[in-house]
């Protein structure tokens, strides 16, 4: 043993503890992370959109009041992005209707989060019966016409007057489309749970006697967290979009409220003869999107157990 | 059956009794049971306080689905395991719990057996947790105990597995079973992932601790001579059932059943010239699907003939302390 320790003192373990003891998984993750130009992009983008939107009430126009003398100006400096049909600032109402739009896509996350998780995992770790039920209400969720439901639920919520079913109800919306797309992550979910249990910690953790609650919270999340980050990310911008087709169904956000779906339908009377209605609610929406995906591009190639443990052989 | 013991009166602490694990093979649209793999056929084995089994065979022998069928990690068919004189597969999960303290597991793996998002003292410290031991102040101690137990400094508490060693993650392997202070311990190929430097400092380590913490082992391998350094007593398992069981010593001077001779002949030999007598066997294990009908191993035994593709030979006491199963040994 001596002799190996002075031939190769990196090899000794008195070297090490200074070295490298504070670098754990965050930090590769981390690391690696801000090596993907995209992604890095996305995120700056991203926290301008997100800065702007909560700085919004810093703008010195109402996005409600109209201003007749300024309907329908081409952009300028007094107002970047011109006006609409009704003279309001629509820089304003672009960054007013971000709150609302970035609000819905993160709840519509936490939704699909809150239902998608505790399904798959139960499914994946469970199975027998528990994973065949689950299942096949995934399936049936799955097969229901989403649009067809949108419609309908619209219809009817136009003629109930209850406050749980007030217009522009952003936690609703959000609950609705949450309720209509949970199941691609109760899917990964349950894939993830299913390889994973297989695992020998898991199997070790049950020889110490922890109960399957525990197995499954603290051993096996973890380890599935990067694909859930990844799908979470996708998810925010489906459902941004899925916010402005139920804005145009006459179910999301309905004006004056801006949301950038209604900017978007409401330019539509106007898109040839004043397109920057339409140009400057479509360009948050897309690059919205395009930094999420490309943030959860980067998450995923991150967080890819594969590529970590190769970076650890380097390291 | 008769349990196989070695003639002294033991305090015994674990006993297996009749131990079956049968898997059902699926197939078809309604994924009917066509047909079971028989991994564990009826063993029996019992093993006394402070002693170290051997529990050896090929790939697929069903040794570890043994231990893991004693720990109730798998479901056993049929059969006893007797612990401090309960019968742990009858117990309902609760009464479970209080149990698994005292019966642990180190795995064959150290990469697959250590989540890679613990921390070592997270993953040290779980059981503890699980089992409610000592007040909340007093378990990073133990945890830390546990770690220069097995060869470990403190400062590597707060490091992931990757940054270990495939010897140093074992060492935590068995720092997890430790630190719950159990009696008995199944060493499931604890060292076979490792290299042949690695593999003796863990063996030492396994010894000392067995000294120092008056431990129970099974100990399941498939490298004959790892048995022979650390077991007192050693089950050869083949196809599902054990052919022959006793001493150590017995075993590596006097093999008396076919199969375990063509194994000690096959070990390799550390001074050339020293000839022995090389026993070759014909063909490959059987399917456990479909395991030859009488003596399992008869299609292979250079002793077989036609009342040994009939007739199963049991477990019997050929010489005092030696069981072996074979029709052909006198005794």
């Amino acid at each position: 043993m001596q002799t190996i320790e002075a031939i190769n003192p990196q090899r000794s373990p008195k070297e090490a503890p200074g070295k490298k003891a504070g670098v754990g998984l965050t930090a590769i993750v981390w690391r690696r992370f801000r090596r993907h130009p995209g992604a890095i992009a996305g995120a700056i983008v991203l926290s301008i959109i997100v800065l702007s939107c909560t700085l919004a009430f810093l703008s010195p126009y109402d996005p409600y009041r109209s201003d007749i003398t300024s309907r329908l100006e081409p952009p300028s400096l007094a107002h970047p992005f011109g006006t609409d049909q009704l003279g309001r600032d629509l820089l304003t109402r672009c960054l007013y209707g971000g709150r609302i739009s970035l609000l819905v896509g993160a709840l519509v996350v936490l939704v699909t989060l809150i239902i998608g998780v505790p399904v798959g995992a139960l499914a994946g770790y469970l199975g027998g019966w528990v994973d065949d039920v689950l299942m096949r209400i995934i399936d049936a969720a799955l097969s229901l016409p989403v649009l067809l439901i949108l419609i309908l639920l619209s219809a009817i919520l136009r003629e109930v007057e209850l406050p749980a079913f007030e217009r522009n109800n952003v936690v609703l919306i959000a609950l609705v489309i949450g309720a209509l797309s949970w199941m691609t992550v109760a899917r990964l979910v349950r894939a993830l749970f299913l390889t994973l249990r297989e695992q020998e910690y898991v199997t070790a953790a049950r020889a110490l006697g922890a109960s399957s609650l525990l197995i499954m919270s603290s051993e096996i999340l973890p380890n599935s967290f990067g694909p859930i980050i990844v799908e979470s990310t996708l998810e925010i911008g489906w459902a941004i979009l899925e916010e402005s087709g139920l804005s145009f169904l006459g179910f999301g956000i309905q004006p004056p409220t801006p949301s950038w779906g209604n900017l978007l339908n409401g330019a539509q009377e106007h898109i040839i003869t004043h397109p920057w209605l339409a140009i400057f609610p479509g360009v948050m929406i897309f690059l919205t999107i395009i930094s999420v995906n490309y943030i959860g591009d980067g998450l995923r190639d991150a967080l890819d157990p594969y590529k970590v443990l190769k970076q650890i052989a380097e390291v | 059956m008769a349990i196989p013991t070695d003639g002294q009166q033991p305090e015994e602490l674990v006993r297996v009794q009749d131990l079956v694990v049968h898997y059902p093979v699926r197939s078809g649209v309604f994924r009917r049971i066509s047909a079971w793999i028989k991994a564990v056929d009826g063993v029996s084995f019992s093993i006394r306080e402070g002693e170290t089994l051997g529990l050896v065979g090929e790939s697929g022998c069903g040794k570890s689905t043994v231990g893991r069928a004693m720990l109730r990690l798998k479901d056993p068919t049929g059969g006893k395991v007797m612990f401090n004189g309960v019968d742990i597969l009858k117990l309902p999960t609760n009464e479970l719990k209080p149990i698994r303290r005292n019966m642990q597991i180190v795995f064959q793996d150290p990469y697959s057996s250590l989540n890679p998002r613990k921390p070592v003292a997270d993953a040290i410290l779980a059981g503890l947790k699980i089992h409610k031991v000592g007040a909340i102040e007093e378990r990073y101690p133990m945890v830390i105990d546990a770690l220069q137990r097995v060869g470990l400094e403190e400062y590597y508490a707060s490091r992931y597995p990757y940054e270990f060693s495939g010897g140093q993650r074992q060492r935590i392997g068995i720092a997890r079973a430790l630190v719950l202070r159990p009696k008995f311990i199944i060493c499931d190929e604890p060292v076979s992932a490792l290299d042949v430097s690695i593999q003796s400092q863990v063996l030492n380590l396994l010894r000392e601790l067995q000294q120092e913490l008056s431990l129970t082992y099974l100990f399941i391998a498939h490298n004959l001579s790892v048995v022979e350094h650390i077991s007192q007593r050693v089950a050869v398992m083949y196809l599902g059932k054990i052919v022959e069981l006793t001493g150590s010593q017995a075993l590596f001077e006097e093999p008396l059943h076919p199969y375990t001779r063509a194994l000690i002949s096959a070990i390799p030999r550390p001074r050339p010239g020293n000839k022995r007598e090389r026993i070759i066997l014909s063909g490959e294990v059987p399917s456990p699907l479909n395991p030859p009908p009488g003596c399992h191993f008869h299609p292979r035994c250079p002793w077989a003939d036609s009342h040994c593709a009939q007739a199963d030979p049991p477990l019997r006491e050929v010489r005092p302390g030696h069981w072996a199963a074979c029709w052909k040994i006198e005794g």
